[in-house]
C-alpha cells in the first residue's frame, strides 16, 4: 500500500511539477502554470486521500498517506497539498462540501478592532485559494476573494501577509473541535516536517550525485574523504529528518498528536540546517546559481525551518510538557511514540 | 547500499517484558548512586548477571535447544534499553549476550554450541571481544597476533588491547592470521574462542582517565589450543567479524551511554521547580532537545532491530545509527554542564557535578568504541555510492 502510494504520487509530479513549472509557479502562483498544475493533482485524486470512504475518498490515515507529503517536499512542490489534503479530511468528517480550489493554513491569525481579519506569513498564500484560520469565534475556512495579500519571504516564496476587510460572508465555519487535540499549527508544523524531509531527500541525493561526477585534482570529488565524510553526516540527518516526520504522520487517522508534531519539526528543522549547508557546501559555485535546481530545495529547507514554530518553539514545548509531568525521558518517548 | 529505515513498533509480546524488568532493575541500583550507574556497560557485577539470567533474561536472542530463549532482538531491544536506562552494571555479561553468542550460534559447531551457549545463557560464561591490537586500531585487518597450525591443534602468540572486561572474562574470541603475512589484510584471518586461564596468557587491566580498570592488554605467550578452538572456518575471519561488529553496532547501548545523566538532570530541575523557582525557558528547550533527539534516535534503532530480526545484516544502517546515537549521547553532557553552570549563584546538586564530571571525561571514547566515528562515516559514504 504504502509503496504503491509513494510511487504513484511520484509518476504524477515527476510530470506536472518538474523543476522549471516550479519556477514558473513561483513567478506567477495564481497564473495559468499553477492552475493547471492544480488541476492535475485534484484530478488524481489524492487531494481527497483522507476523506472517507463514502465521501469520495480513499479514507486513508497519515500511516498510508504520508508518502504523499514526503514526495511534495522532494518536488518542492510550490502548493498547499498537504494543507489541503488535512483540511479537506477535516470538513469531510464534519459533511462540509470543501472547496476544490488550493487551501492554506494560517500558523495565526487575529480579528482586530475595525472587524478586519489579519493573518501574516502564511505559508502557500499566494498559492492558495481559501485559508484557514483559527479566530476567537472557532475555526474558520476564508475565500482569499477579497482579500489583499503580499508577499512576505524572500524571492520565490510564496508566503503571504493577508487582510480580509472583514469575515467574509462565503467564509465556511468548522464545527467547533471536540476534541482539544486539533491544533492546526501543531499538525501544519508535522506536516512541514514531512515536506522538509523530502527535500532533505533531494538535496542528499544531488548532493552525492555531484560529488561523483564533479572532477576536481583528476578525480571525482567524492572521492575526497573530507568530501566523504560531510556527506554521510548529511545523509544520517536526512534520515533522521524521515523518522521525526514518519513518528508524528504514523497515526491511522487525520489527526497528529501535537507532541509528536513537536518531535518532528524541532528535529527536521536542526537536519535542515546541516543538509542545506552541506548540500550547498559540496555543490560550490554552480549551487547558488538560479538557474541550478539545488536552491529550490534548500530554499525550501530554510523557509520551511521557521514556519509554524522553529526549533525552539517546538522544543521548549516538548521540554515543558517531560519537565511539568514525572516521567523519564525513555517513558516520555515510548508513550508519544506509541501514541502517534 | 544502504536501505531506508522504515518507523516499527516494537510487538507487544516484546513489550510486556519490559515491566518486570524494570522492577528487577531499578530496585538491583536503587542505592547506586547516579555517578556509579552512569558507567552502565562499563559496571561489572557478576552476581547481577547471574540473576538475570535466573531470571530468563540473558541470551533472549539466543537458540532453545542451547539454553537461549528464542525470544529475537527486540526481546533483547526491550531488556537492553531498560538495563541501560537504570544505569545497571551490566558489562559481565554483556558482550557474551550482544556478540559471543550470536557469533557462536551463527559460526559454531554443534560441540562448541553444547559446550558455551548454555553457560552463556546461566550468566556463567563471560566473554571479551580480542580484536584491536597496538598496531591495529581502525585498521583492524593488520592485526598481528598469530596463530600456526600443530600437530593436534594451534600455538598462539601476539598481544591484544583495549579489551573491555579481560580481566574478568572466562573466554575471549580472539581475531587473529592463520596464514600470510599483514600485507594480505582481510585474507588469512581467523576466529578463536580461549580460554582465558590457558598457561601462556597474562592479562594486564590499563586503568582510564576517570580511574577506573574497564580494560586490558592481553598477551600470548606460545598459548596451546586445541582444534575445538577454531570458531567458523580458517581464513573467513574477517567475514565473522563483520557480522559480529553488526551486531555490535546496531543496538540500543549507542544512545543511553548519558541516560543516567540525563534523567538525574531532569528530576533536579523538577525539584527546582518544586521548590518554588520559575522554570528556566533555556532549560525547556534543552529537555526538549534531548526528548526530540532521543525520540528519533530510538526510533531509528528500533527501526534497524526490526533488519536484524528479518535476518538482515544492516552494516550501513548500523553505523548511520550510531553515528547520530554517539553524536547524543556526545552532547548530553556537554549541554547539561552548560546549563548547570548558567546559575553561578544556585547551590549546585554535588552527585548531579559528579556525574556531570565522570560522563565528560569518558565520553570521548563514545564515538571510538565499536568503530570511530571517522571509520563509520566512510562505510557510510561507501553504502551511499560515494567512492
Ligand atoms: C572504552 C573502550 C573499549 C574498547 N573495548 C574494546 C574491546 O573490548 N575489544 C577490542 O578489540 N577493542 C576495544 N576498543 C578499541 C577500539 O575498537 C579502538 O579504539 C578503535 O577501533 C580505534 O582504534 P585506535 O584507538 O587504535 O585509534 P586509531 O585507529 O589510531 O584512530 C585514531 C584517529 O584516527 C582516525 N583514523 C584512523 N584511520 C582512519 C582513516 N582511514 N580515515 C580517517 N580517519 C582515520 C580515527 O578515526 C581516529 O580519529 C575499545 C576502545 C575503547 C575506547
Amino acid at each position: 500500500m504504502d509503496t504503491m502510494i509513494a510511487d504513484s504520487v511520484e509518476q504524477i509530479l515527476q510530470v506536472c511539477c518538474d523543476p522549471q513549472r516550479v519556477r514558473h509557479v513561483e513567478a506567477d502562483p495564481r497564473g495559468k502554470a499553477a492552475s493547471t498544475m492544480w488541476e492535475v493533482l485534484a484530478q488524481s485524486g489524492f487531494i481527497d486521500a483522507l476523506c472517507p470512504e463514502h465521501m469520495g475518498g480513499a479514507g486513508l490515515g497519515w500511516r498510508e498517506a504520508a508518502p504523499i507529503v514526503f514526495a511534495c517536499g522532494r518536488h518542492a512542490l510550490p502548493l498547499p497539498m498537504a494543507a489541503t489534503l488535512l483540511v479537506r479530511a477535516a470538513l469531510a468528517e464534519a459533511s462540509i462540501d470543501a472547496p476544490s480550489e488550493p487551501v492554506a493554513v494560517a500558523s495565526a491569525a487575529s480579528v482586530l478592532d475595525d472587524g478586519s481579519v489579519r493573518a501574516d506569513a502564511v505559508p502557500f498564500g499566494l498559492a492558495a485559494g481559501w485559508v484557514l484560520v483559527r479566530l476567537p469565534a472557532g475555526d474558520r475556512l476564508l475565500p482569499l476573494d477579497g482579500a489583499s495579500r503580499s508577499p512576505f519571504g524572500g524571492r520565490g516564496s510564496l508566503s503571504a501577509d493577508i487582510r480580509w476587510p472583514a469575515v467574509p460572508a462565503a467564509s465556511i465555519s468548522l464545527p467547533p473541535a471536540t476534541d482539544q487535540a486539533i491544533c492546526w499549527r501543531a499538525t501544519m508544523a508535522a506536516l512541514t516536517a514531512a515536506q522538509m524531509a523530502g527535500a532533505a531527500e533531494r538535496v542528499t541525493v544531488m548532493t552525492i550525485d555531484h560529488a561523483n561526477n564533479r572532477n576536481q585534482f583528476g578525480k571525482p570529488i567524492g572521492r575526497q574523504q573530507a568530501i566523504q565524510q560531510q556527506i554521510s553526516v548529511m545523509a544520517a540527518q536526512s534520515f533522521a529528518a524521515r523518522m521525526a516526520a514518519s513518528i508524528a504522520l504514523g497515526g491511522a487517522g487525520w489527526r497528529v498528536h501535537p507532541d509528536a508534531a513537536a518531535v518532528a519539526k524541532a528535529r527536521a528543522g536542526e537536519a535542515a540546517i546541516l543538509v542545506a549547508a552541506i548540500g550547498h557546501a559540496v555543490h560550490g559555485a554552480i549551487g547558488v546559481t538560479e538557474e541550478f535546481d539545488l536552491q529550490l530545495y534548500t530554499r525550501r529547507l530554510n523557509e520551511w525551518r521557521m514556519e509554524y514554530g522553529g526549533e525552539s518553539y517546538w522544543n521548549g514545548v516538548l521540554g515543558r510538557t517531560l519537565l511539568q509531568g514525572d516521567m523519564n525521558a525513555l517513558d516520555f518517548t515510548r508513550i508519544l511514540t506509541a501514541a502517534t | 547500499m544502504i536501505s531506508e529505515l522504515p518507523f516499527v513498533d516494537i510487538p507487544g509480546e516484546d513489550e510486556s517484558l519490559r515491566q518486570s524488568v524494570r522492577r528487577f532493575v531499578r530496585d538491583y541500583v536503587a542505592d547506586l548512586p547516579p555517578d556509579i550507574r552512569a558507567r552502565s556497560w562499563l559496571g561489572f557485577d557478576a552476581e547481577f548477571s547471574r540473576q538475570l539470567a535466573a531470571r530468563g533474561w540473558i541470551g533472549l536472542t539466543l537458540p532453545p535447544e542451547h539454553g537461549g530463549h528464542g525470544r529475537g532482538h527486540f526481546a533483547r531491544f526491550v531488556v537492553a534499553e531498560e538495563l541501560l536506562a537504570a544505569g545497571a552494571p551490566v558489562s559481565a555479561h554483556w558482550f557474551a549476550d550482544r556478540q559471543s553468542g550470536p557469533l557462536i550460534a551463527k559460526y559454531g559447531t554443534e560441540a562448541q554450541k553444547r559446550f558455551y551457549l548454555p553457560a552463556i545463557c546461566r550468566g556463567e560464561a563471560f566473554f571479551c571481544i580480542g580484536m584491536s591490537e597496538p598496531g591495529a586500531g581502525s585498521d583492524l585487518a593488520s592485526v598481528r597476533t598469530r596463530a600456526g597450525k600443530t600437530a593436534d591443534g594451534w600455538q598462539m602468540k601476539g598481544h591484544k588491547i583495549w579489551t573491555s572486561n579481560a580481566h574478568h572474562s572466562h573466554y575471549m574470541i580472539a581475531l587473529v592470521r592463520t596464514s600470510g603475512v599483514p600485507e594480505d589484510r582481510q585474507r588469512g584471518l581467523s576466529q578463536f574462542i580461549l580460554d582465558l586461564k590457558s598457561p601462556g596468557i597474562t592479562i594486564r587491566p590499563i586503568r582510564d582517565a576517570a580511574g577506573d580498570e574497564h580494560f586490558c592488554e592481553v598477551f600470548f605467550e606460545d598459548v596451546e589450543l586445541g582444534d575445538d578452538a577454531l570458531i567458523g572456518s580458517e581464513g573467513t575471519g574477517w567475514e565473522q567479524v563483520t557480522a559480529e561488529l553488526a551486531f555490535e553496532r546496531s543496538g540500543p547501548e549507542r544512545l543511553y551511554s548519558s541516560s543516567v545523566l540525563l534523567e538525574e538532570w531532569l528530576d533536579a530541575i523538577r525539584r527546582r521547580a518544586r521548590s518554588g523557582k520559575e522554570l528556566r525557558p533555556s532549560d525547556q528547550v534543552l529537555a526538549g532537545r534531548f526528548a526530540s533527539h532521543l525520540t528519533v534516535l530510538r526510533a531509528l534503532s528500533v527501526s534497524v532491530t526490526c533488519k536484524l530480526e528479518a535476518g538482515e545484516s544492516p552494516v550501513v544502517e548500523a553505523a548511520l545509527v550510531k553515528d547520530l546515537g554517539t553524536e547524543f549521547e556526545q552532547a548530553v553532557p556537554t549541554l547539561i554542564a552548560d546549563a548547570l553552570a548558567a546559575t553561578p549563584d544556585e547551590e549546585p546538586v554535588p552527585q548531579l557535578a559528579r556525574t556531570v564530571a565522570y560522563l565528560t571525561q569518558v565520553a570521548p571514547t563514545f564515538s571510538l568504541r565499536g568503530g570511530t566515528r571517522e571509520i563509520l562515516r566512510s562505510m557510510i559514504a561507501r553504502g551511499l555510492g560515494l567512492r
